[in-house]
């Protein structure tokens, strides 16, 4: 006797919104990567001395470096909204017997990412 | 139960997820618009001196660097495993799962050696 397997088309995400969604946010992660393969780059650049960072630098300001960053913005803040909003689902926090809503999680961490957006920016553009 | 490495996995995805929510989204607006439309303080804010100092002369920030930019690769690493399991290569799953996470070792021990010898 053999288990029974429904046939699910590979495009079964398309046929629901929140299939989409899930889909695209999965996809964020792509975008995460890419992000971190640029930040390799600009290290690795900045070993190989003035001129090589200097060139990488101006680059950075062409036409397609910038789109590239716009889209991957876009899908980076979709990660972490979405990510903001699904940890406490997992993350659940007592304070005694009572569990801490969930909305007041999510939202100690969109204050923690102001906080630590704030900082990044001062500790990286030194203003 | 057979012992399962899924624990580790999952933690370096969250860890990862984490980073990446919080830190990745300024550091995109600086890399990608204050950068190139010259409002990130002028030519001086990220000019070779400042950033090579900062970086090298700081084993602290050595160690920052060096989290802020493999934990993300782990996070991509089991999400992307499993959406491409999702989208029917089941039958590959083996070889994606080390196609994954050997990609973000390979990209963490890259970004260690760099750090190591800046």
């Amino acid at each position: 006797m053999s288990t029974y397997h429904r046939i699910v088309p590979n495009t079964w995400w398309l046929q629901r919104r929140p299939y989409i969604l899930f889909m695209i946010r999965e996809l964020t992660s792509v975008f995460v990567a890419g992000y971190c393969i640029f930040l390799l780059v600009l290290v690795y650049k900045l070993t190989q001395g003035a001129d090589v960072y200097g060139n990488f630098m101006a680059a950075m300001k062409s036409p397609i470096s910038v789109v590239l960053h716009l889209i991957t913005l876009v899908f980076v803040l979709y990660h972490t909204i979405t990510w903001f909003n699904l940890t406490p689902k997992i993350l659940v926090v007592y304070r005694g017997e009572e569990r801490i809503p969930q909305g007041l999680v999510a939202g100690t961490f969109y204050v923690g990412w102001l906080v630590i957006s704030a900082i990044v920016a001062w500790l990286v553009l030194g203003v | 139960m057979a012992k399962s490495n899924e624990p580790i996995w999952w933690s370096l995805f969250s860890a990862g997820g984490m980073v990446a929510a919080m830190i990745f989204p300024i550091l995109i607006i600086i890399t990608g618009i204050l950068v190139p439309f010259g409002l990130a303080g002028g030519d001086d804010s990220l000019n070779f001196q400042r950033i090579h100092k900062a970086i090298s002369q700081n084993n602290s920030v050595k160690l920052i660097l060096f989290i802020v930019i493999s934990l993300p690769l782990f996070h991509w690493a089991h999400r992307f495993r499993f959406t491409l399991v999702d989208v029917g290569l089941k039958s590959m799953s083996t070889l994606i799962s080390i196609l994954c996470y050997g990609g973000a070792i390979a990209g963490t021990i890259v970004s260690a050696v760099i750090f190591w010898n800046i």
